[in-house]
C-alpha cells in the first residue's frame, strides 16, 4: 500500500499522472469519473499522435508524388518519352538513384533511426578495438608524460546527443550561478535595479549567433597558449550567457515582490543580510525562480542546435547540419530523427525542472 | 522511513544529471600487442594525435584515403578527421591552432601571405589535386543560354560552351530590370578565378576588387557572391543566385537533383589547373618538422592510391559515407569515375576530370602558385603593383616543395613509389596556352601576363 502511493506521488510529482489511472486500470479499482479521466490523460494523447502520424504520411505522400510527377514531365520536356518512361519505371522501383528528395515519410523516419543506432554499435566496437591497438603505446606515452591518444573516429548519433546534453547543463549551470545571485542583489537594491536595468533590455533579445561570435572573440584571445579544441568551452558559455536573462529578470522579481511582512518580521528578528536572504526572500521567491529556471533550460536546449553548428562542436547542432550539407537519400529522413530526439528531449528536461521545483518549493501544489 | 524512501526517488534524477555531465570515457588499460606488416619507417613523430578539416567536396578524398587504408597510422600518425562549416572558418581555425591542418583552397594560404584578408604564416606541402570544378547555370538560364550555344551534327552543344553563349541571357535580365547573380565558394577560390576568367574572356566583366570595397563587384556584369559549397544546390534551387562555380559533388548533385546544368569543367578553362592544396601552419612544422613530413608522406601515398584506376569504385564507397562527403554513390560516381554529366542524359567521357596524382599533381609548383597571385593582382585582391621578383618570393614562403621532396625521398627508399616520379624541376612548370581563351601563362614573366588580359588592372613593368 505504501509503495503505490509513492508511485502515485512520485509519478503525479513529475507531471506524468497517467501513469497513477493507468495502474489503477490494471488493478482494476476505476471508477466511473477515473474512467473519464483515464480517456482524457491517455487515449486522447495518444490518438492525436496517431493521427498526427496518419496526417504527416498522406502529407509526405503527395509531396512525393508532385515531386515525382515534376521530374518525369521534366525529364520529357528535355529528352523525349524514352527517357520519361525509364524514370518512371526507376521511380516505381524505388532505387535510390532517381528517388523524389522530398519530406520522409514516418517508415522513412524509422528506417534512419535504426540505421543510425546500428552505426552507434559499429562505433561502439570500432573504438573499442581502437583503444585496444593503442594501450601499449598510451602506456608509453603516459610513462613519458604525454598526453594519451584518444580515439580518432567520429561520435555516433548516441555520443552526439550525450555530448548537446553535457553543453546544455555546462552552459545551465553557468546561467544559474550567474542569473540567481544577480537577481537576488538586483531585486533587493532599487538602486543596483536601475543600473542594471538597461543592461539587461539590451542584451535579452540578442541572438545565439551574435552571442556565439561575442564569446568566441574573447575566449580565443584568452585561450591563445592553448592548442586545445576549443569549441566546447565556447559553446557552453555561448549557451549559458544566451539563456540566463529568463532567471535573471525572474529572480529579480520574485526577490523584490516577497511580502513585506515577511521583511518585518526578518527586522523585528534582528537576522543578518545573508539570514535574511537565505530564510526570508529566497524561500517565498523560489517559485518565480523556478518559473524562470525553467524557460532558462529550455531557451538553451533550443539555441544550443544553432551554437553547435557554429562552432562546429560535435552534438546534435552539428549533426543536423551535417546532414542538410550532405544532401544523401536518408540526409532528410535523419533530420526529423533528430528533430524528434531534440523535442523529446526538451520534454524530459521541462519535467525534470518541475520534479525538482516540487521537491524544493514548499507550496506543494501542481505548478506548471 | 516514508519520507526517506521518497527522498531517495527525487535523487534519482538529480543523480542521472550528474552522470550526464560528468561522462568522460575512461581509458582501460588491457595488454595488447601491436603488429606492423607494412615497410614504412616511421619517423620520430612529435605530434601523433592529430585533428585536420576539410569541406565536403570530392577533392578532400586524400585526406580520407590516408586515414581509411591506414596511411596515417603506418606512419604513426593518429588523425581525426572533421568536416567544417566554410572555408572562413577552416582558415581561423587552422590560423588559432584548433585544426593541426586543412584541407584549402590553394588560394587561401598565398592570400593569408600576400596581404589580402586575414594574414598568417601558413605553408602548402601538399596539392590535393588538379581540376575538379565546374560552373553551373539554373535550369532557366540554360534554357535561354542553349538556342546560342553551337550544336555538333547530332545536335549536341559542341564543349567546351563558351560564355559569350550567356552574354544575351545576362542583356536580358539587365533589361527587365533584374540583377544576374553567380555564387562561388571564397573570395580567393579557385572558383572565383575561374568563373572570372570564363566570364571576362567573353568580355564580361565581373567585377573588380579595390582597397576599400572588397565585395569585388565594382563595374559587375554579373554579381558574384559567396556560398559554401555544400549549400550551393539549395541556393540555386531557392533563386538566390541564377548560377554557381564549385566543386564536386555539387555541380552532379544539380544534374542529379534535376535544379541546374553544369556548363563548363574547369578542365575546359584552363587544363590540369590546380585546386586543392594541404595546409599547415608556419608554426607547426617549425615546432613539428617529422610530423610535418610524415603528414605529407601518407598523403602522397593516398594520392597514388586514388589515381590507380581500379581504386576509385572503393574511394567513391568511402567518400559516401556520412562523415566524408556523405553525397549519394551514383552522384559522387559521376565525376570519380572518368564521366562527366552536363545536361541530364548527356554524360561525356572526362578522364582527367579529378586528377590526385598523375602528372606531379602532389608536387606544389611554384608556378600554380603565382597564378593565383597573378589573378589577386588582375581582380584588385592585391591593390597596389608589385615587381615580378615580390612575385616569386612571396610564393617560395608559402609552397614548400622541399618538404615534399623530402617525404617522396623517403617513399622512394622505403620502395612505396617508384623514383621517377619525383620531378625535375626548379618549381616553376613550362610555359603554357592550355585555356579556354588560349592566352599564354608563363609564371616567370607575371607582369606580362597581368597586362595579356583586356580586363583586369595593368602593371608597368
Amino acid at each position: 500500500m505504501k509503495a503505490s502511493l509513492t508511485l502515485g506521488k512520485v509519478s503525479n510529482f513529475i507531471g506524468l499522472g497517467f501513469f497513477t489511472t493507468l495502474k489503477d486500470l490494471f488493478i482494476g479499482k476505476l471508477e466511473k469519473e477515473e474512467f473519464k479521466n483515464f480517456l482524457r490523460k491517455t487515449i486522447v494523447p495518444l490518438a492525436s499522435i496517431l493521427l498526427f502520424i496518419g496526417l504527416w504520411h498522406l502529407g509526405a505522400k503527395s509531396l512525393y508524388n508532385i515531386e515525382a510527377e515534376f521530374k518525369i514531365e521534366k525529364a520529357l520536356a528535355d529528352q523525349g518519352q524514352v527517357a520519361a518512361d525509364a524514370l518512371k519505371v526507376c521511380i516505381a522501383s524505388g532505387e535510390s538513384s532517381c528517388e523524389p528528395n522530398t519530406l520522409p515519410s514516418p517508415v522513412q523516419v524509422w528506417k534512419s533511426f535504426q540505421s543510425l543506432l546500428r552505426d552507434h554499435n559499429i562505433i561502439t566496437a570500432d573504438k573499442a578495438a581502437f583503444i585496444e591497438k593503442t594501450t601499449v603505446l598510451n602506456a608509453k606515452r603516459v610513462a613519458e608524460g604525454k598526453n594519451a591518444i584518444t580515439y580518432t573516429g567520429r561520435p555516433s548519433f548516441v555520443d552526439q546527443i550525450f555530448r548537446s546534453l553535457q553543453t546544455v547543463f555546462a552552459g545551465f549551470l553557468l546561467a544559474l550561478l550567474i542569473a540567481v545571485p544577480l537577481g537576488i542583489f538586483i531585486g533587493l537594491s532599487p538602486t543596483l535595479k536601475s543600473s542594471f536595468n538597461w543592461f539587461i533590455q539590451i542584451f535579452k533579445p540578442v541572438s545565439p549567433v551574435v552571442w556565439y561570435l561575442l564569446v568566441f572573440m574573447i575566449v580565443k584571445t584568452l585561450l591563445i597558449d592553448s592548442n586545445e579544441d576549443s569549441s566546447f568551452t565556447i559553446s557552453f558559455i555561448s549557451v549559458g550567457l544566451c539563456s540566463m536573462w529568463a532567471t535573471l529578470v525572474n529572480t529579480a522579481m520574485g526577490v523584490s515582490s516577497v511580502d513585506k511582512d515577511y521583511i518585518n518580521v526578518a527586522k523585528v528578528l534582528k537576522l543578518g543580510t545573508f539570514q535574511k536572504i537565505f530564510k526570508v526572500v529566497l524561500p517565498s521567491s523560489l517559485p518565480l525562480i523556478f518559473t524562470g529556471l525553467k524557460i532558462t533550460l529550455s531557451v538553451a536546449w533550443m539555441v544550443l542546435i544553432a551554437i553547435e553548428l557554429l562552432a562546429q562542436s560535435p552534438g546534435l547542432g552539428l549533426f543536423v547540419w551535417e546532414e542538410f550539407q550532405n544532401g544523401a537519400n536518408d540526409s532528410n529522413a535523419k533530420i526529423i530523427v533528430a528533430m524528434f530526439v531534440i523535442g523529446i528531449i526538451g520534454f524530459l528536461l521541462d519535467r525534470l525542472m518541475l520534479t525538482i521545483q516540487n521537491w524544493v518549493s514548499f507550496d506543494k501544489t501542481n505548478a506548471i | 522511513m516514508k519520507s526517506l524512501f521518497k527522498k531517495s526517488t527525487y535523487i534519482l534524477p538529480a543523480a542521472m544529471l550528474l552522470f550526464a555531465c560528468g561522462g568522460k570515457e575512461t581509458k582501460k588499460t588491457t595488454a595488447a600487442v601491436e603488429a606492423k606488416t607494412s615497410k614504412t619507417k616511421t619517423l620520430e613523430i612529435e605530434k601523433p594525435q592529430l585533428t585536420f578539416g576539410f569541406i565536403k567536396l570530392t577533392d578532400m578524398a586524400p585526406l580520407a584515403i590516408a586515414k581509411e587504408k591506414g596511411f596515417f597510422e603506418d606512419e604513426g600518425l593518429f588523425v581525426s578527421v572533421e568536416a567544417q562549416s566554410n572555408w572562413k572558418n577552416i582558415l581561423d581555425r587552422v590560423i588559432d591552432g584548433q585544426l593541426d591542418g586543412s584541407h584549402m583552397l590553394a588560394g587561401q594560404p598565398i592570400a593569408a601571405g600576400a596581404g589580402f584578408g586575414r594574414q598568417a604564416k601558413l605553408v602548402t606541402t601538399f596539392s590535393m589535386d588538379l581540376n575538379g570544378n565546374a560552373i553551373t547555370v539554373s535550369n532557366d538560364v540554360w534554357s535561354k543560354m542553349k538556342s546560342h550555344v553551337p550544336k555538333d551534327k547530332d545536335g549536341k552543344p559542341v564543349h567546351p560552351i563558351k560564355a559569350e553563349a550567356l552574354k544575351p541571357v545576362i542583356t536580358e535580365y539587365k533589361n527587365s530590370g533584374k540583377a544576374f547573380k553567380m555564387g562561388m565558394v571564397f573570395p580567393v577560390s579557385t572558383h572565383n578565378y575561374e568563373i572570372r576568367y570564363w566570364l571576362a574572356a567573353a568580355g564580361i566583366n565581373p567585377g573588380m576588387y579595390t582597397k576599400e570595397n572588397v565585395q569585388g563587384q565594382i563595374d559587375a556584369e554579373v554579381l558574384l557572391s559567396v556560398t559554401p559549397p555544400p549549400q550551393m544546390p539549395a541556393t540555386l534551387e531557392a533563386g538566390t543566385i541564377h548560377g554557381y562555380c564549385v566543386g564536386e559533388p555539387w555541380n552532379q548533385q544539380a544534374v542529379f537533383k534535376g535544379i541546374g546544368v553544369p556548363v563548363v569543367t574547369n578542365y575546359d578553362i584552363w587544363k590540369n589547373n590546380p585546386e586543392k592544396v594541404f595546409v599547415m601552419t608556419q608554426k607547426f612544422i617549425d615546432e613539428n618538422p617529422n610530423t610535418a613530413i610524415a603528414v605529407t608522406k601518407a598523403l602522397i601515398r593516398a594520392g597514388k592510391w586514388l589515381d590507380e584506376p581500379t581504386n576509385r569504385k572503393e574511394a567513391v564507397k568511402i567518400l559516401s559515407m556520412s562523415q566524408y562527403v556523405g553525397a549519394p554513390e551514383a552522384v559522387l560516381a559521376n565525376s570519380m569515375t572518368g564521366t562527366f554529366e552536363f545536361e541530364k542524359g548527356d554524360k561525356r567521357d572526362m578522364p582527367d576530370f579529378n586528377v590526385f596524382y598523375k602528372y606531379n599533381a602532389t608536387y606544389p609548383f611554384y608556378s600554380d602558385g603565382i597564378w593565383f597571385l597573378t589573378q589577386m593582382r588582375r581582380w584588385g585582391q592585391i591593390p597596389d603593383a608589385k615587381t615580378a621578383d615580390w612575385y616569386a618570393s612571396t610564393i617560395k614562403d608559402i609552397y614548400r616543395p622541399d618538404i615534399w621532396k623530402k617525404a617522396a625521398a623517403l617513399l622512394v627508399a622505403e620502395g612505396n613509389i617508384p623514383a621517377t616520379d619525383i620531378p625535375m624541376t626548379d618549381g616553376y612548370k613550362p610555359a603554357t596556352a592550355d585555356f579556354i581563351d588560349g592566352t599564354i601563362y608563363d609564371a616567370k614573366d607575371p607582369l606580362g601576363y597581368i597586362n595579356s588580359f583586356k580586363i583586369g588592372n595593368k602593371d608597368k613593368k
